[in-house]
C-alpha cells in the first residue's frame, strides 16, 4: 500500500479547492504535462518578491545580497536533490533549452573550431565533423530530437536512432549503433508518451565502450522517482521545475564537471564572462557559463521549495504511490472492449505516464467528453510523433499520474472511458 | 449537458457518414493541413472549371468534429465559385468567434458547428478543412484568376 497520505497532499494544493467543468471535482491526470503546485511552493516564490527581490549577482546592497544567497541555496538544494553538486547544476528556463544549450555547444565548438577560435579545453570531444554520429531513439520527446536533428543538419553529422520494441521497449539488440563514430547518446530516462523506464545502465554501458557522451532526458523521471546522477553514469541530465511541483520557466541541466568545463557557451551576454574588452571576451566557469542575463531567481527558490516537498515525502513513496496507481490503471484498462495501450502493458520499468487508443474513437473526442466530468487528460500526440507513427497511431489520449493522485482518480479515469464510449455509440 | 451542444446529432451523423470522402484523381493543387497538436490531418485536392466553378475532393484522419466539418464543407462549397466558397469560410470563422449569427443559406449544417465556440481548443478542428479548402483553391490561382498553375506533367507526378 502507498505510505502517502493523498487528502493531505491535496489539502497543500490550492487548484483542488476548485471545481471545474458543471461543479466537478478536478481530476487532474496531465501532471506528465506540468504538475499542480503545493502552497509550500508559491509562498516560496512569493516571499522571495516580498522580502528579498532584487538581481542576483549584481549590486552591493542587502537585498542583491539576500537575493544571490537564496538563489544559490535553491542550486545547492535542487543539485543535492539529484545527488549532485552545486557547481554542476545549470539553470535554464526549462528542460528544452538545457538540451539545446548542450546541441549548440556541439555546434558553438565546431563553427569555432573551424574558425581556430578559441576554446575551452577538452572541447574537441564537441567538435564534430561530417560521418560523426549523434545517437537518439525512436521514443524522444520532439525536444530531444529536434535539437539533434537541427545539429547534424548544420554540422554533416548523421542522425541515427534506437528503434523500439512492440512492447514499447528499446530495441538495443543492435549494438553497431553505438560505434567509434557516435558522439553523444541521448535518450530519455522515461517515455512521455509510452511510460517506458529505460534501461540507463546498459545505455551507458554501451556508449562508454565507444567513448561516446550520455544525456538523458529527465523530465519524467527526477519529479517520479529516486534520481541520483553519480549512479547513473550518464554525462547530462535535463529536466523541468514545472513537472515537479515547481514552477513554470526554470529547468536544470546537470553535466559532470569536466564535461561542462569543455563547452562553449551557449547564450552569451552579461553574466557569463570572466573579463570582456572590446576585442574579445573570455567566459566564467560553469554553472555561470551558461547563465547569461538575470536569472530567474524566485523560480529556483519555488523549484527548490518543491525539492523539499518531494524529499519530505520520499522519492521512494513517490515511486511506489505511482507504482500502485498505475499497476491500477492498466487493470482497469484492460478490461475495456477495443482499447489498446501503446506502451508497456505491465508495470515492469513503467512509469505511471499511461497511453492507449479506443477503437472508433479519437483521442480529442475522447478527453472532450472525460473533461466534460472534470477529468483533465491529455489527447494528441504529446510531442512524440515518430513514436505514434511506430506504433501506427494518429494520436492517444494520457493519462499520468502523480502524488495528489489516489484510486479514485483512476476509477475516475477508467468510468470517463466507458462515458466516451457510450456517447459516442462505440 | 453542456457537450450535446458541441456534438449535435447531425455533427455525428456526418462524422460517421462523411460526404464527399475520398480524392479525385484530377486535379490542380493538393494541400496537406494538420492540426499539430492532435493530430488531425486532411489532403485536399481543388479543380477549376471553365466556368470558375471549383470541385474539391479530400481525404482525412482526426476527430469527429474535424471529420464532419470536412464532410459539411463538402457540402457547402464543392462547385461554389472562390468568392462564394471564401465567404462562408469568413462566415464559418465569424461564427466560431462568436461575431455573427449563424446563417444556415450559408453553412448549411455547418450552423451546428456553432457549439464549438465554448471549447477554444476545438475551433481548429473545426476550420481544419475549411482553411485546407482556401490554401488549395489560392494555390490553383483561384483568387485572382490566374491561369491554372499545375500543368498536365505535374498532375501525373503528383
Amino acid at each position: 500500500m502507498s505510505k502517502l497520505d493523498v487528502a493531505a497532499i491535496k489539502a497543500d494544493f490550492p487548484i483542488f479547492k476548485r471545481t471545474v467543468r458543471n461543479d466537478h471535482r478536478l481530476v487532474y491526470l496531465d501532471s506528465g504535462a506540468t504538475s499542480q503546485k503545493p502552497f509550500q511552493v508559491l509562498d516560496a516564490e512569493r516571499n522571495f518578491y516580498e522580502t528579498h527581490n532584487a538581481a542576483v549577482h549584481r549590486g552591493a546592497h542587502l537585498l542583491a545580497e539576500e537575493a544571490t544567497d537564496a538563489f544559490e541555496h535553491a542550486r545547492a538544494n535542487i543539485a543535492s536533490f539529484i545527488g549532485a553538486q552545486a557547481d554542476d547544476l545549470v539553470f535554464t528556463k526549462n528542460a528544452t533549452e538545457a538540451i539545446n544549450l548542450v546541441s549548440y555547444s556541439f555546434l558553438n565548438a565546431t563553427l569555432k573550431s573551424q574558425r581556430g577560435a578559441p576554446l575551452p579545453k577538452g572541447a574537441e570531444r564537441f567538435v564534430l565533423a561530417e560521418g560523426d554520429e549523434i545517437l537518439v531513439s525512436e521514443m524522444e520527446h520532439h525536444a530531444n530530437l529536434v535539437p539533434w536533428q537541427e545539429l547534424c543538419e548544420k554540422t554533416g553529422a548523421t542522425l541515427r536512432w534506437i528503434g523500439l520494441t512492440e512492447d514499447g521497449r528499446l530495441d538495443l539488440s543492435d549494438t553497431s549503433l553505438f560505434n567509434n563514430r557516435t558522439k553523444i547518446v541521448a535518450v530519455t530516462h522515461q517515455s512521455n508518451l509510452l511510460g517506458t523506464v529505460n534501461d540507463v545502465p546498459a545505455i551507458v554501458k554501451l556508449a562508454e565502450t565507444v567513448g561516446a557522451l550520455v544525456f538523458l532526458d529527465a523530465c519524467q523521471s527526477v519529479p517520479h522517482m529516486p534520481v541520483d546522477v553519480v549512479a547513473l553514469g550518464v554525462d547530462f541530465i535535463a529536466w523541468s521545475g514545472h513537472k515537479m511541483l515547481g514552477p513554470l520557466g526554470i529547468g536544470c541541466l546537470w553535466g559532470k564537471s569536466e564535461v561542462l568545463s569543455a563547452m562553449p557557451p551557449f547564450i552569451s551576454g552579461g553574466s557569463m564572462i570572466e573579463s570582456v574588452s572590446m576585442e574579445r571576451t573570455t567566459f566564467a566557469a560553469p554553472p555561470k557559463r551558461f547563465e547569461a542575463g538575470v536569472p530567474m531567481a524566485a523560480q529556483a527558490v519555488g523549484m527548490s521549495a518543491a525539492a523539499d516537498y518531494l524529499r519530505a515525502l520520499g522519492m521512494d513513496n513517490v515511486a511506489e504511490h505511482e507504482h500502485m496507481l498505475t499497476e491500477a490503471a492498466l487493470a482497469g484498462l484492460a478490461d475495456i472492449p477495443g482499447l489498446r495501450v501503446i506502451g508497456p502493458e505491465n508495470s515492469v520499468d513503467r512509469g505511471s505516464a499511461v497511453s492507449f487508443v479506443l477503437e472508433g474513437l479519437h483521442p480529442h473526442d475522447v478527453g472532450q467528453v472525460m473533461d466534460e466530468s472534470g477529468i483533465a487528460v491529455r489527447v494528441g500526440q504529446h510531442c512524440a510523433k515518430p513514436a505514434c507513427i511506430r506504433y501506427g497511431v494518429q494520436a492517444t489520449t494520457r493519462a499520468t499520474f502523480y502524488i495528489y493522485n489516489d484510486l479514485e482518480d483512476v476509477d475516475a479515469l477508467v468510468a470517463g472511458i466507458y462515458s466516451a464510449k457510450k456517447f459516442f455509440g462505440v | 449537458m453542456k457537450l450535446e451542444n458541441m456534438y449535435q446529432e447531425i455533427i455525428l451523423d456526418h462524422y460517421k457518414r462523411p460526404h464527399g470522402k475520398g480524392l479525385a484523381e484530377q486535379f490542380d493543387a493538393e494541400v496537406h493541413h494538420v492540426n499539430p497538436t492532435c493530430g488531425d490531418e486532411i489532403t485536399l485536392r481543388v479543380s477549376r472549371g471553365a466556368d470558375g466553378k471549383i470541385v474539391v475532393s479530400y481525404d482525412n484522419m482526426g476527430c469527429s468534429i474535424s471529420q464532419a466539418s470536412a464532410s459539411i464543407m463538402f457540402d457547402q462549397i464543392n462547385n461554389l465559385d472562390f468568392e462564394s466558397g471564401e465567404a462562408a469560410v469568413e462566415h464559418l470563422i465569424a461564427m466560431l468567434q462568436r461575431t455573427v449569427e449563424a446563417d444556415e443559406d450559408i453553412l448549411g449544417d455547418g450552423i451546428a458547428l456553432a457549439g464549438v465556440a465554448q471549447y477554444p481548443a476545438r475551433v481548429k478542428c473545426a476550420l481544419l478543412a475549411w482553411m485546407a479548402w482556401k490554401d488549395a483553391a489560392i494555390q490553383a490561382g483561384a483568387d485572382n484568376n490566374e491561369s491554372k498553375i499545375f500543368t498536365e506533367s505535374n498532375k501525373e507526378q503528383n
